[in-house]
């Protein structure tokens, strides 16, 4: 098996949900979880995770920061299905009733190294003016059946949503084994060099 | 010329007019300028500044000023620049210095006087222009930069430089030495002109500039040249100088009116200025230049003494202009003309130089319909069933379309004879004639002649100015190429015209000749036969203009010719001289040789060989003749003499007319007369032959004195295949003997192109080789005739003719061509056809192939001066050129070729490729295949190994599962059909609704508010706590062990109870009870036996329940008592097959919930008594009582099921009876005794609560009428307004897919005559056994067979065939067989525990109604409490539908009478009759007699099948058979079966006592309808026969089958566990 070569690859994310802009919200707390495809297993790590309630900064910024980490490590064979991931914002309503602030999904970045990511979030809409008052008035908004749902493009047409805001990930991304199996995702000046080289460039 | 005056005026009217954008812009302009100039004023000190600023200024104003004021100017002093050398001098000094003002009052004057001057030049004083002509010519001859104009630009240059030189002679040279400052933000004017004029490098400019420094003073026209590097570098330094300074305005003021330069030195303090508008004004007409409107003379556009020249005139092809408004050309000729070297733009005719209009003149988008009727009329759809592809011959157009759509149009207008058999002599010279007057016409048209006549004078043009002296100093050799060329042209093209002079001339005589030729005849034959008659008109020529020419034509040939001559002697002499040259160096190198020779020939004898030359030796040149002009002269005179008009002869006319008269047929000769009479017998008619067969044929139509015949027809040919060839066949009659076939005429076929029309009419010639000879006048045909008396000069004529038609493509009536498509095979021979025409030799698919086309444009030489090949060359051009072509077809997958990166069959060989498509293809082995290796040799083939074989076995059939072949065939059929509907339900799959995706409350209605509202007074915990529903899931994100079934058991009735092997047989037979009896249903009376014996004090039964689903079994604990009740909750936790928790997968569940009723016993297994006080050893037994199934899918369905069900008890458990206790009876449940059987309340349900599946939200196509299906729509929705839970059905879907209207299904079928034989006189008796018969078809769900789609209905003969169906299925079919047995019978929709939604049968007997539930067989009374059915919805008859409109819908309470509209409303009514649907059931039931043998061999294969099971299942323990027990089984199942598992009980155990008195017993028969094998294998394992553990147990089995017609089994299992009594 070693001399044939790796059969998966490995990607390991670690990172953090490091803040959100929801100019019209406060104390908030976000969700997140992976979507991946069939080929694709994690293998260590948390796939799921439910942060702390935060409120706004009182600077300028009005930033609401979370920090909240990320690790978790999968395995594949395809890069078919790479992995998502899922974030939802909640936070209460003037009723005190919890509800969605936001949707959104990324990829993993496929290169390795450290990455950002501001993703827009959005929520879905009510269907007419007057559930979305009764909506409002009874603090049951319009949610997705499942979070997972906005990883996919499937079924979307049938949905409106409005945006909300934005969070801001951060990803450090180490991959293992992708290059051996043919995957090439690096950054141009990265390629070819898995470790300090030698100085005196050997011939490849 | 425009006077300077009116320039102005236009300036200002332009200022005052619109142009008030503009003006802004100028003002900015002059305004920066002028802020420009003021800032430089400060630091620095004036001399430089004013250099730096003024080529500045110039340089701002210069393309205007020069283009508006300058030029005009430059114009008048170059009239007269000699004599007035002063002026421009004076002028030019005053520039600077003067103010504006002054400027411009000196530029008016200048003006006036350069109008005054135009004046007077009209009359050409061509001398000073003269001076210029030569370059100038050459501007515009050569569109390059010619030496010439580099002469004059330089020129420019220098004289502008000259010129600041005389104003700033200090300054300039420093600027100069200024270094030059680097460019920086060139305004727009810069850009402008440092783009459009034309800087010179610098040497050639030197080099120049001594020649022309000497035209200095001369040239004084050019001095306003613009000064362009000062002028740059000026500029860049005021761009800098701006960035850093600030400047005040007076200064620029004092600086604009051209004060002294002191001022800088002290600072004044003034006013501010203010600037007057006229003031403005004036410098913005000074600084802006608007182009006049006015119509340029074409004089000036040309450069002097030069002629327009018009190439179009000369014949050459000149493209269509594109369309510009005349205003516009003007303003632009204009401009161009102020501008420097403007007359490069201006070709020989005097206009713009332009190109062809690059507008294509038809559109290439189909033409839109301007009417909106029209839009909506294409737009309409239209409805045609589909048409099944036949297959036709390859000359078949493609199946979509309908054949007989194309159209071909034959106009037949005519016949013409040429030559006819009865043609008189005279007849065949006026054909002659007419055909020669044919031709002249022709010629006379086309005038080729004349044609040749110019192009002649077009070349000899062009050589002559090719030929111009002023020219020769202009590259020599391309001229003399040219002329060379131009010459060898005029040579051919004057052979050319001579020719055709000739020609003319000859034709011209020989009509004349003919016509004499007639005359003469009609003058001997002494009558008239043909109306032809020839006039010559003759043309006066002007006598002495007409010598001119023709003298001047002879002068210019001879001259010509001479010179041709010349050239050729010149020829000659060279190649006399070159050989003459040759022959001298042969001859001394003979003579050389010769001596040579003599010397060597002695030594060298065998080289003597080689030496003499090959050939023949160089004869000596003779010099050619010089030409002598003389003789040239006389040929080209005698030539022109032959073939051209003498000069002042006038100019013939032939005109051919009709106006003769014919001789009346009283004056004419015997032999004349009978001509006459037989032209008059015949008649022609024409076949029109299509494919060679004759498709139609035109009138007979008689022939005309004139030999013509009209038909006028159009036929229309209705076809479908390309034509291969269209023939019309000319036939003749003569009186009334047979016709003969004179000729066939082949049409061409049109081109695509042509359609009706358009296209036009065609002649098309035959001729005949039929020998006709007659006996009057007539000249017969193929036979010699002679004109002369004497016999000689004969000649022979055939039968010969023209067909005048026209054949087109027909029309559409939306426009389309009704074409078929281009056959390939066809375009190869007519390409041979027809060679001119591109279309039809590469045909029109070949116009898109646009390398094609330039091929074949090249090897046909097409004209490409030809306007008619004008689009085609540009677009070929264009297509040829290069990158400009962008196709205007589209081209699926372009490119699919060059992205593939490895080829098709390696992507197939490549495992994991496949894999992934499976996948993809969501296959169902692969649909959740995970980590699907990176690496094919990682993949094991066996993963495919299923799924090959599956797709293998779809055909092969497989008997080894299933025993009866029929069974497999209908499986496999079944699984066919469950995979075409899954797969084509795939699509739906992925449609997703609003509520799939997202979770949003509904909109509260009063109600909902006002519980809510009574929900916040609600106490906080009720006592009485009611159950909420639970939120949904939907079946996507679970996995394995997400979902539970619970199964909550609440308790039991009527469990029979236990009775003592040993007491003996005392009941009573109730063999007597008869059918009445059982819906009164008699308590049994007959007390409990109390068991004594049981060993341990046991009461009567210890019952718990087992609940096993997908071999997970879970039970309660043991209750007592026959009715024991448990309250006890069990878990299942369910898996879905492949974990795939789709929807579609888990509503395929076909796992069953199993609910086993057990008796727990308990035997004393203590061998010695003397324990017993100390220790307890007991064994606990369990005996099946009975059993419920729920299948999975009524679960998932129902979402709960709760109720209470009838326990499916064997109707023979031997050990036990149905006790009574008399004290429950008398208890609270009085109702339920009264009933046999017992019954367990359950509730299940699933947790979490799944989502189930909705039906496919597609519509079916339908065969029903329209009208109907509307009908059933408004009836669903009226109904589903008043009571929405009730089931209302108007239409199904069939096996196919089609909706059905259900009342189709209805019809009395005969059910096997063999129940109706049984007992014959027993119409109840009858009834139960059709019912029996149907429950013994094997129920399977359609939800199962079709995941997620509404119920498929399959009619009787098709349930029978595939021997499985569900409720609807078995309803309908009962309900059949009961109309045909003359019930009054109706389908009843409703709900049922537990199928939930459900058809049950509804008949009526004598006085009361009874419900037959299909799947069991079992019949229950209108008010029967135990009948399953909860609910009725509507009844379906035969003809009409009846929903349930009463308050209640529980049978128990409503009304069956379907008569009152106000308790059944009806679906066809007064409004709308019932219109006699057909049935779709078939007309009759064919049944076939089951084979017993196969039952009987099928019967033993399931025991030992069964009898395997058992002893496989009891791996630890031996399994003994009783042998002896299994026969004695075996007897007694016949009878069972006989007699429907009913009150045989007593007699068998008492049987079985007898025989096997010395066991203990325990066991029970099984009956099933069968289907499959599995399904018993599942019923014994869940029986738990198997579980007794007793070392001496010994078991039976016995299989009954027993064979009802069309395959119907009855399968009865009977199994038995004996232990011996001791």
């Amino acid at each position: 098996m070693a001399a044939a070569g790796p059969s998966v690859f490995l990607l390991m994310v670690n990172g953090q949900v490091e803040s959100a802009q929801f100019p019209e919200y406060d104390d908030l707390y976000c969700k997140y979880c992976f979507v991946y495809g069939q080929d694709w297993a994690p293998t260590a790590g948390l796939e799921e995770g439910i942060s702390q309630i935060t409120s706004k900064s009182q600077d300028v910024r009005r930033a609401l920061v979370w920090n909240f980490p990320i690790d978790v490590t999968f395995k594949s064979t395809n890069p078919y299905g790479w992995p998502q991931i899922v974030l939802s914002v909640y936070g209460p309503d003037v009723f005190g009733n919890d509800v969605v602030r936001g949707y959104g999904a990324v990829h993993v970045p496929f290169s390795p190294g450290r990455h950002k990511r501001t993703i827009p979030m959005f929520v879905p809409e009510s269907t007419s003016k007057l559930q979305k008052f009764t909506s409002w008035f009874m603090g049951r908004r319009p949610e997705y059946t499942d979070p997972k749902v906005v990883a996919q493009g499937e079924g979307r047409e049938v949905t409106r949503v409005h945006s909300q805001g934005f969070v801001t990930l951060l990803f450090n991304v180490v991959t293992k084994d992708m290059r051996k199996l043919g995957y090439d995702t690096g950054p141009p000046d990265t390629q070819g060099t898995p470790g300090p080289s030698p100085p005196q460039g050997l011939p490849r | 010329m425009n006077p300077k005056e009116e320039k102005v005026k236009i300036i200002t009217e332009e200022f005052s007019e619109n142009n008030e954008v503009a003006e802004v812009g100028r003002q900015k302009k002059t305004s920066k300028v002028a802020r420009q100039k003021r800032k430089k004023r400060l630091p620095t000190a004036g001399p430089e500044e004013m250099v730096s600023e003024n080529p500045h200024l110039g340089g701002q104003q210069e393309p205007e000023q020069e283009d508006s004021d300058t030029r005009p100017l430059s114009m008048m002093s170059r009239r007269g620049p000699r004599s007035l050398p002063p002026i421009p001098s004076a002028s030019r000094t005053g520039f600077a210095e003067f103010s504006m003002r002054e400027r411009m009052r000196e530029k008016l004057q200048a003006a006036r006087s350069k109008a005054e001057s135009t004046l007077l030049q009209e009359i050409p004083t061509t001398r000073p222009r003269r001076l210029q002509s030569p370059s100038k010519k050459e501007l515009e001859t050569e569109f390059g930069t010619e030496p010439g104009e580099k002469v004059q630009r330089t020129k420019q240059e220098d004289d502008s430089q000259s010129y600041s030189r005389v104003k700033f002679r200090d300054s300039a040279q420093k600027i100069k030495s200024k270094p030059p400052v680097p460019p920086g933000f060139p305004s727009a004017e810069e850009a402008y002109n440092f783009f459009t004029f034309n800087y010179d490098p610098e040497p050639e400019e030197s080099e120049e500039k001594s020649q022309t420094r000497n035209r200095d003073e001369t040239n004084q026209e050019e001095e306003e040249g613009e000064e362009e590097e000062p002028t740059v570098h000026g500029e860049h330094k005021t761009v800098m100088q701006d960035e850093e300074e600030l400047l005040s305005a007076k200064d620029a003021e004092d600086f604009l009116l051209g004060l002294d330069h002191a001022a800088e030195d002290f600072v004044a303090v003034r006013p501010a200025d203010y600037e007057s508008v006229h003031v403005r004004l004036q410098r913005e007409k000074e600084l802006l230049f608007v182009p006049s409107r006015l119509t340029v003379p074409t004089y000036k556009k040309l450069p002097e003494n030069v002629q327009p020249r018009f190439l179009e005139d000369e014949g050459l092809y000149i493209g269509a202009r594109p369309e510009v408004p005349r205003t516009c050309q003007n303003i632009v000729e204009n401009r161009l003309l102020t501008q420097d070297p403007g007359r490069k733009w201006f070709g020989d005719d005097g206009r713009i130089l332009a190109l062809p209009n690059p507008t294509k003149g038809f559109p290439s988008r189909p033409p839109m319909l301007t009417q909106e009727q029209d839009i909506k009329a294409e737009l309409e759809t239209l409805y045609k069933k589909a048409i099944k592809y036949v297959h036709r011959s390859q000359h078949m157009i493609g199946s979509g379309d309908t054949p007989g759509n194309f159209q071909l149009d034959i106009d037949i207008l005519g016949l013409i004879f040429t030559h006819h058999p009865c043609f008189s002599r005279e007849h065949v010279l006026a054909a002659k004639l007419a055909q020669l007057y044919d031709q002249y016409l022709a010629r006379h048209q086309r005038n080729k002649a004349k044609f040749l006549t110019d192009k002649l004078q077009a070349l000899r043009i062009a050589v002559q100015t090719g030929l111009n002296p002023a020219k020769t100093h202009k590259s020599l050799d391309t001229t003399q190429k040219t002329i060379n060329e131009y010459k060898s042209e005029i040579r051919q093209t004057r052979k050319l015209r001579d020719a055709e002079q000739e020609k003319d001339r000859t034709l011209l005589k020989t009509i004349i000749k003919v016509w004499k030729e007639m005359k003469s005849l009609r003058e001997f034959q002494r009558f008239t036969n043909t109306p032809l008659k020839l006039v010559l008109r003759k043309e006066k020529v002007d006598q002495k203009a007409d010598e001119e020419a023709y003298e001047a034509e002879i002068q210019a040939e001879i001259s010509e010719l001479l010179e041709e001559h010349m050239e050729e002697h010149e020829q000659k002499m060279e190649a006399y001289r070159a050989a003459y040259q040759q022959w001298k160096a042969w001859k001394k190198a003979q003579r050389a040789k010769k001596k040579k020779k003599k010397q060597a020939v002695e030594e060298h004898p065998d080289e003597e060989m080689e030496e003499p030359y090959p050939g023949e030796e160089p004869v000596k040149p003779v010099p050619p003749e010089p030409t002598d002009r003389a003789l040239i002269e006389q040929q080209v005179r005698e030539r022109a003499a032959r073939s051209r008009r003498r000069p002042g002869e006038p100019t013939l006319v032939p005109e051919l007319s009709l106006a003769g008269s014919v001789t009346p047929n009283e004056q004419c000769p015997r032999v004349e007369v009978l001509r006459r009479e037989d032209v008059k017998k015949r008649s022609v008619y024409l076949k029109v032959i299509f494919n060679d067969k004759e498709v139609s044929r035109t009138d007979s139509r008689p022939l005309g004195a004139d030999f013509r015949v009209h038909f006028g027809q159009i036929f229309n040919l209705q076809i479908f295949n390309w034509p291969e060839s269209l023939t019309l066949q000319v036939y003749e009659t003569v009186g009334h003997s047979g016709t003969t076939l004179l000729a066939e005429v082949f049409l061409p076929i049109p081109e695509t192109t042509v359609v009706t029309g358009r296209a036009p009419i065609e002649e098309v010639e035959f001729s005949s080789n039929q020998h006709v000879t007659l006996d009057h006048e007539g000249v017969g045909s193929g036979v010699p005739f002679s004109f002369e008396a004497d016999g000689s000069n004969q000649l022979i004529l055939m039968t010969s003719g023209k067909v005048s038609n026209s054949v087109a493509w027909a029309i559409g009536e939306n426009g389309i061509p009704l074409i078929p498509p281009l056959s390939q095979q066809n375009i190869g021979f007519r390409s041979a056809l027809k060679r001119a025409d591109a279309i039809s030799s590469i045909g029109t698919s070949g116009l898109t192939d646009l390398k094609k086309l330039a091929k074949w444009a090249a090897e046909s030489k097409l004209d490409p001066n030809d306007p008619n090949n004008a689009p085609l060359m540009q677009l070929i051009s264009v297509a040829t050129s290069g990158e400009s072509y962008v196709p205007d077809f589209f081209r699926l997958e372009q490119l699919q070729q060059e992205f593939n990166f490895v080829s098709d069959e390696e992507l197939n060989r490549s495992k994991r490729f496949r894999l992934l498509c499976l996948r993809s293809q969501e296959v169902p082995e692969f649909r959740n295949y995970k980590q699907i290796p990176a690496y094919d040799r990682e993949i094991m083939e066996k993963v495919f190994q299923d799924y090959e074989k599956r797709l293998q076995d779809r055909n092969v059939i497989e008997t080894k599962d299933h025993i009866d072949t029929h069974r497999a065939i209908v499986a496999k059929y079944l699984q066919q059909v469950r995979e075409s509907v899954i797969n084509r339900f795939l699509i739906a799959k992925h449609h997703f609704l609003l509520s799939d995706l997202i979770v949003e409350e509904e909109v509260p209605n009063i109600s909902i508010l006002g519980l809510s509202l009574f929900k916040l007074a609600e106490q906080k915990r009720p006592l009485r706590p009611r159950r909420k529903g639970r939120k949904k899931v939907t079946a996507q994100n679970l996995s394995d062990g997400d979902i539970k079934v619970l199964v909550n058991i609440i308790r039991a009735y009527d469990i029979p109870v236990r009775k003592p092997t040993t007491s003996k047989f005392q009941q009573p037979s109730r063999s007597s009870r008869t059918f009445s009896e059982k819906r009164a249903a008699s308590p049994t009376t007959h007390s409990p036996t109390h068991s004594s014996d049981y060993p341990l004090g046991q009461v009567l039964v210890r019952p718990f329940v087992e609940v096993s689903f997908q071999r997970t079994i879970c039970h309660t604990t043991t209750a007592e008592g026959p009715n024991p009740s448990w309250n006890e909750e069990l878990e299942l936790p369910f898996r879905a097959p492949n974990g795939d928790y789709s929807t579609t997968s888990l509503q395929s569940v076909k796992d069953d919930v199993f609910i086993n009723i057990f008796d727990e016993v308990l035997y004393d297994v203590l061998e010695d008594d003397r324990e017993r006080g100390s220790g307890i050893h007991t064994r606990i037994e369990r005996h099946w009582l009975g059993s419920v199934k729920i299948p999975f899918s009524t679960i998932y369905f129902q979402a709960k099921i709760d109720g209470t069900f009838k326990i499916d008890i064997p109707p023979v458990l031997l050990g036990y009876s149905k006790e009574r206790s008399m004290i429950m009876e008398r208890g609270f449940d009085s109702v339920r005794s009264l009933s046999e059987g017992s019954y367990i309340t359950l509730f299940i349900t699933i947790e979490p609560q799944l989502v189930p599946g909705e039906l496919v939200r597609e519509k079916f196509d339908s065969q029903e009428d329209e009208k109907l299906l509307q009908a059933t729509e408004k009836f669903q929705t009226e109904c589903a307004l008043k009571f929405p839970h009730r089931q209302c059905l108007t239409t199904v879907t069939d096996i196919s897919g089609k909706t059905v209207f259900v009342t189709r299904y209805l019809k009395p079928l005969n059910p096997p005559q063999e129940l109706l034989d049984a007992c014959p006189n027993n119409p109840q008796a009858t009834a139960e056994l059709v019912a029996r018969y149907v429950s013994l078809i094997p129920f399977l769900p359609d939800t199962v067979s079709f995941a997620g789609i509404c119920d498929l209905w399959s009619t009787s003969d098709q349930f029978l065939d595939l021997l499985a169906g569900d409720e609807e299925e078995h309803a309908v079919l009962l309900c059949n067989y009961f109309l045909f047995l003359g019930k009054k019978a109706w389908l009843m929709m409703g709900n049922a525990i537990p199928e939930g939604p459900t058809a049950y049968v509804l008949t009526r007997e004598q006085s009361h109604y009874l419900i037959w539930n299909p799947c069991s067989g079992h019949f229950y009374g209108q008010f029967d409490t135990f009948c399953p059915l909860k609910s009725v919805g509507c009844l379906i008859g035969p003809d009409n539908i009846w929903f349930n409109t009463q308050r209640y819908d529980s049978p128990l309470r409503i009304n069956f009478d379907v008569t009152k509209p106000k308790l059944w409303k009806s679906f066809f009514s007064r409004s709308l009759p019932y219109p006699g649907l057909s049935s779709i059931q078939p007309e009759e039931l064919i049944y076939q007699r089951t084979d017993k043998a196969a039952a009987a061999e099928l019967q033993d294969r399931i025991e030992k099948i069964l009898k395997e099971k058992i002893m496989d299942w009891r791996p630890r323990h031996l399994t003994r058979w009783n042998r002896y027990c299994t026969s004695a089984l075996r007897h007694f199942l016949p009878v069972l079966e006989r007699s429907r598992g009913e009150d045989v009980e007593d007699d068998h155990r008492a049987e079985l006592l007898k025989q096997l008195g010395d066991y203990r017993f325990s066991g029970f028969p099984l009956h099933m309808p069968y289907s499959e094998l599995k399904p018993l294998i599942e019923a014994v394992y869940s029986t738990g026969v198997h579980n007794i553990d007793v070392p001496n147990v010994e078991f039976a089995l016995a299989v009954y089958i027993h064979p009802y017609p069309k395959n119907v089994l009855s399968v009865w299992i009977y199994v038995a566990s004996l232990i011996r009594n001791r």
